[in-house]
């Protein structure tokens, strides 16, 4: 094991194409998930990115993290945006006026992606650009100040679903990104997390190669909205897998595979008691999350097992 | 130089100077009555007529977004809007013309809701009056033939970098069959050579488009804007000097009518000047001293041209086209801004109609311009007239 981590980082290029020096929090689970995906995709790209955290903290004038072409325009319409390069870089190459083969990546927050740019993100899914979205995930609007959004989930107290006499907080269920994305009948989709960065990275290869477009929802860990000791980050994003809240899976032309599986998922109280905006849960709303995590976990286990023979 | 004159609608005029163009990319969501100019050009994309990609987007929001795009990697974009799908293009027009991406967009004007319109009037326009694009505005399909060529130049030309948009009234110049001369393939491909973006996103050479602009430096940033457009007139008129060469029509910002030694003058923009010009026809062989001023370029704003056309006349009546809920109308309190500095100034008196598709006659110009000169004589200046509502 321990030679194990010795040879297995030198597999990951030392090259940076999201370089340091950008403004993310302590201990942010995105900016650590960012520079993966970028490794993982080298410099053949063209990014173009919602507002957001990432967008702010890697880019303001005149200075900039990204070492690879990278567009940002608005917040909603980041997906339309990436249609756009894929159609324009489309009709140069096939003028001869562009060479290089480019894989356009579309990227976003969880607002960014499920709420406000979810029209534009259906609608570029639909028409069937040659393009990989990528949502990174930390669970509400954290570059605002942490509202809650459509991916917050059941229980997390946020500045808009605060928890109080009344209330426990987000009163809905997250929304499930991926299983709409996959809806669209897509070549690819994915679920993945920094904690497992080589799940990750190979989750990103497999998007490039695909003809057409592939959605990647990558869980990233935000130390500053979810109330977590910046130190805790990997083991968050862990333990998020390790019971079954976050499970890690692919959709490929409708086969889907649980690359990570338990055979006993770890109670959900090991995830939650590290974070401050879980704080607050009843012992009878744990357990009510408890019963919906098994059952959505068992779903995708059947859906996985589908494909097995 | 061969000539074809062709019976055909605006928008199909529209649609073969986009073919002639060799336009790279169009992204577009249907939108009455900007519809015949995309479905047209989809034809040509279908055909293989025009070697372009056509987004056939989900929302006018996604349809400039997706502009952004194909004009940031360096493709020659178009796309055409109306009314409401102008206003959920709103703030894309702003990254558009403030990232110096040289889009063009035709926009069939229409009324805003509500309550819903499909008919033409200048509510739109006036809706994104600010949003930093050159804007033009074209009377009749010959006129939208010409200004969408030359538009491309204008935008692309490397002292400018805008985006430019070339405004028609709704139906009475998109749906409207009209006499047009078009021009050879070889002819445009002189005037208009291929487009070459200095900045595009490319690997080989990686830029960052779109950082955002802390307080240190957001404010240069909307100076080297406002000069860009401000400059980009030098541009335009160059650029309709040499379309005057070979195709024989003149474009000029400010355009007159009869307005030598004319007391009396009437500024109008869009497809009613035409309408206009016959009642000044009228009254002129009457012995009346009027005459008509056509504002071809709104955006920048032509202000030397419009003093030098307003020259000494005594009165001079605008037609306004669109409201300003609760102030003045638009295009009259820049006109008013624009002379208010002059020592001698014509009294102005301020109009407005013919919203929301209500037609105006050449009698009723004829009306508008009596009204309007009794109206200056009793010094009634102060407040705008809404014309042709029913009590």
């Amino acid at each position: 094991m321990e030679s194990l981590a010795i040879y297995v980082p030198r597999l990951v290029t030392t090259k940076e194409y999201f370089a340091p020096g950008h403004r993310a929090c302590m201990g942010c689970g995105e900016a650590l998930a960012v520079r993966l995906v970028c490794k993982a995709l080298g410099r053949n790209v063209i990014i173009a990115n919602a507002t957001g955290c990432m967008e702010i903290v890697s880019s303001p004038l005149p200075s900039t993290s990204w070492e690879v072409p990278w567009i940002h325009t608005l917040f909603e319409n980041t997906a339309a945006v990436a249609s756009g390069i894929e159609a324009g870089i489309k009709v140069l190459s096939r003028k001869g006026k562009y060479t290089r083969k480019t894989k356009v990546i579309a990227m976003g927050g969880d607002g960014g992606t499920a709420d406000i740019g979810f029209q534009a993100l259906s609608g570029a899914l639909e028409r069937g650009h040659d393009f990989i979205y990528i949502c990174f995930d930390n669970e509400a609007y954290m570059n605002t100040g942490i509202q809650r959004s459509s991916a917050t989930p059941f229980g997390a107290s946020t500045t808009t679903s605060p928890a109080g006499k009344v209330s426990i907080g987000q009163t809905r269920w997250k929304k499930n990104l991926p299983a709409i994305a996959a809806a669209h009948n897509i070549p690819y989709v994915a679920t993945a997390c920094h904690s497992y960065p080589f799940d990750l990275m190979n989750k990103i290869h497999k998007a490039v190669d695909v003809k057409g477009p592939s959605y990647i929802h990558i869980l990233s860990v935000c130390p500053t909205g979810w109330r977590l000791p910046s130190d805790l980050t990997i083991r968050a994003g862990r333990l998020a897998v390790e019971t079954g809240i976050f499970p890690l899976y692919e959709v490929e032309d409708d086969r889907y595979t649980l690359n990570l599986d338990f055979p006993q998922l770890r109670p959900v109280e090991d995830y939650f008691k590290l974070q401050g905006r879980f704080r607050h849960l009843s012992k009878e709303t744990i357990s009510q999350i408890q019963e919906r995590v098994a059952a959505e976990y068992a779903k995708l286990k059947q859906r996985a097992a589908r494909n097995n023979y | 130089m061969t000539i074809k004159r062709i019976g055909m609608e605006g928008s199909f005029a529209i649609a073969e100077a986009i073919k002639l163009a060799r336009v790279e990319a169009v992204a577009a969501y249907p939108i009455t009555p900007q519809t015949h100019i995309v479905e047209r050009l989809a034809e040509f994309v279908a055909n293989g007529e025009l070697d372009a990609e056509y987004i056939p987007v989900e929302s006018e929001h996604s349809a400039m977004s997706a502009c952004l795009g194909t004009s940031a990697v360096g493709s020659r974009t178009f796309t055409a809007t109306a009314s409401q799908g102008l206003e959920l293009m709103h703030e894309v027009l702003y990254v558009a013309s403030g990232l110096r991406l040289p889009i063009v967009m035709t926009v069939a004007n229409r009324a805003l809701s509500a309550p819903l319109s499909i008919w033409t009037d200048h509510s739109d326009a006036m809706a994104i009056r600010d949003c930093g694009w050159i804007q033009m505005f074209a009377e009749n399909a010959q006129q939208a033939f010409d200004l969408m060529l030359c538009a491309f130049r204008i935008a692309e030309d490397h002292s400018v970098l805008l985006p430019t948009m070339v405004h028609i009234d709704g139906f009475y110049v998109s749906h409207t069959i009209e006499s047009v001369e078009l021009l050879e393939q070889e002819v445009v491909d002189k005037f208009l050579p291929g487009y070459r973006y200095p900045y595009p996103l490319n690997p080989d050479k990686p830029v960052t488009i779109g950082a955002f602009g802390p307080p240190f430096i957001y404010t240069e940033t909307k100076k080297a804007h406002e000069s860009a457009l401000r400059g980009s007139k030098k541009v335009i008129l160059q650029t309709w000097r040499e379309f005057s060469k070979l195709s024989g029509r003149h474009y000029t910002t400010v355009e007159s009518y009869k307005t030598e030694d004319a007391d009396v003058l009437l500024l109008c923009m869009g497809s009613f000047s035409e309408t206009a010009m016959m009642a000044i026809d009228k009254m002129q062989a009457e012995g009346q001293k009027v005459g008509l001023i056509r504002l071809r370029l709104w955006r920048p704003f032509p202000r030397e041209e419009l003093r030098q056309v307003v020259g000494n006349a005594q009165t001079l009546i605008v037609f306004d086209r669109a409201l300003s809920l609760g102030g003045p109308p638009p295009v009259c309190s820049e006109i008013q801004s624009a002379l208010y500095s002059l020592k001698t100034r014509p009294k102005i008196v301020s109009f407005v109609g013919s919203l929301g598709g209500r037609e105006v006659s050449a009698q009723g110009f004829e009306d508008l311009i009596r009204n309007g000169v009794d109206k200056a004589k009793r010094g009634e200046l102060d407040e705008f007239e809404m014309i042709g509502v029913r009590e």
